[in-house]
């Protein structure tokens, strides 16, 4: 899932460096992602795993590295089985 | 009671008791505001007319010893809520418009002090001054001539020398930059850095340089005193606030500048309406047994202030949950809540005053008469346009693209 979650962030993400550099617990606001490219992230992901970030998942911290935007889909995930 | 009382004084905590000022003591405080409300009131008119600072009503607020009250109590202050601090800001602005957005932004910057610089040596110590001293803050964020312009973006930079650093800023709208003691100013990292690649230092007002580059000529709000400077200043590396711009921006302006702004108005808004209640009382001893025509529309403005009302505590119930909870605090439905309140708070004032007009008449048109609404529709007008609703909007349509609002009543 990484792989894939790496892959949006590179298309969607807009960071100015280059995703392949960053590790899974990379903060990805210091890479340089903004509340836009934040945006466009969850819109990517949301489309790419068939899921939808309830109000409550959309915060900093779930979207602060690529392990933490895992452990988000994971959840929602587990939670609509 | 008693005996907690006599517990608390022998200096025992107490589980159970909520850090920070006593009830009893943030009423003293409202009511000092009060007192101080009364002298703005007095002058307020002639700050109006002159677009001068209301330095009667500030000596006032020093004496009376209001400008720390945010502070934590370890370092000197007396740790009000944000609730008391609201409420003496629509007090003040109740008498004086500009004196209570003066005092609005003020605590506005001693917010990012609080919430982001508790463990620093440097910022605790100046926070000490604060208290003890009671000085004035100021903010410059803005660069290049603007009004409220986007303050997640700078031209100038940090230059190191040493253990000093140096910054100049050209063209910032500095409110009662005059007048106040200390400047928090804006700032790429480096002059290499990207815009947006910002920090925040503090500077006290012997280590700047001033120089006026346009004066505050304006509508409403003329107290405010908002001119143009070109900044020059040196200060010890240490005074640079060690998180970034973008944390403080988002975790302690938002919410703080949105609810106090918001309480601002909420003080012209009720201002308004008790002038036109004045007036309809006036109105109807003239002709007792008839209920004066204006009276159904001041029923109709009492169910709009409540409405704003409901609007400002809402929201800082909103924050006291979330203050402590960085999740909530970053989440998009906190930023769109409080985005909101600045928009529907600041319409709602122009909206409000205005409505005052067909009530109070003539005597609400002239400038001299005590039912005038003159000062406070100029003052209102002024909320809109202090940072742009239409950018705040703009903000909020850039999330909607993945944003979903929680239609809960109770979070």
């Amino acid at each position: 899932m990484k792989t894939q979650i790496r892959e949006i962030l590179r298309t969607a993400g807009k960071l100015p460096v280059d995703v392949t550099t960053l590790g899974d617990d990379a903060d990805l606001y210091n890479a340089g992602l903004t509340s836009f490219g934040t945006v466009e992230l969850m819109m990517a992901l949301e489309e790419a795993f068939e899921v939808e970030f309830p109000d409550t998942m959309m915060n900093r911290r779930n979207f602060a590295t690529i392990a933490a935007i895992e452990g988000a889909i994971r959840t929602i995930q587990s939670e609509h089985v | 009671m008693a005996t907690l009382a006599r517990l608390a004084q022998a200096g025992y905590q107490l589980a159970a008791e909520p850090a920070g000022a006593s009830a009893e003591a943030q009423k003293a405080m409202v009511a000092s505001a009060r007192k101080v409300a009364k002298i703005a009131a007095e002058h307020a008119a002639e700050v109006d007319e002159a677009s001068r600072f209301p330095h009667e009503a500030f000596a006032a607020l020093k004496r009376e010893r209001l400008l720390g009250i945010m502070i934590p109590a370890v370092h000197g202050g007396e740790e009000a809520s944000l609730a008391t601090i609201s409420e003496i800001c629509a007090v003040l602005a109740q008498g004086c418009a500009s004196t209570g957005m003066i005092y609005a932004m003020h605590q506005i910057k001693a917010s990012s002090l609080v919430v982001h610089c508790h463990d620093d040596p440097w910022h605790g110590a100046f926070m000490a001054r604060i208290a003890r001293e009671q000085l004035l803050l100021a903010s410059a964020t803005t660069e290049g001539g603007g009004v409220g312009g986007d303050l997640r973006s700078s031209i100038c930079g940090i230059v190191r020398e040493g253990d000093d650093f140096t910054l100049d800023k050209d063209g910032c709208l500095i409110s009662y930059g005059a007048q106040a003691d200390a400047i928090l100013i804006t700032s790429r990292r480096t002059p290499e850095a990207p815009p947006s690649d910002q920090v925040m230092s503090v500077l006290t007002k012997e280590q700047y340089r001033l120089e006026r580059s346009a004066a505050w000529n304006t509508m409403g709000m003329r107290g405010t005193c908002s001119d143009n400077f070109t900044f020059a200043g040196r200060a010890p590396a240490e005074q640079i606030i060690p998180v970034p711009f973008a944390e403080i921006a988002a975790q302690s302006m938002l919410p703080n500048a949105h609810l106090l702004w918001a309480s601002v108005w909420y003080g012209i808004a009720a201002e308004a309406v008790a002038r036109a209640e004045a007036f309809v009382r006036s109105e109807a001893r003239k002709r007792p047994g008839s209920t004066p025509p204006g009276a159904l529309r001041l029923a109709e403005l009492l169910a709009r202030l409540q409405q704003f009302k409901a609007l400002v505590v809402a929201g800082l119930d909103r924050y006291e949950r979330a203050r402590d909870d960085a999740d909530e605090l970053s989440s998009m439905g906190f930023v769109v809540a409080m985005n909101s309140i600045k928009v529907v708070a600041s319409q709602s004032v122009g909206d409000i005053v205005m409505q005052a007009f067909p009530i109070c008449g003539i005597q609400g048109y002239r400038n001299d008469s005590p039912a005038s609404l003159a000062r406070l529709m100029r003052d209102a007008l002024s909320a809109p346009i202090m940072i742009n609703n239409d950018r705040i909007l703009g903000n909020t349509a850039n999330l909607l693209a993945v944003y979903k609002h929680d239609s809960s009543l109770s979070r």
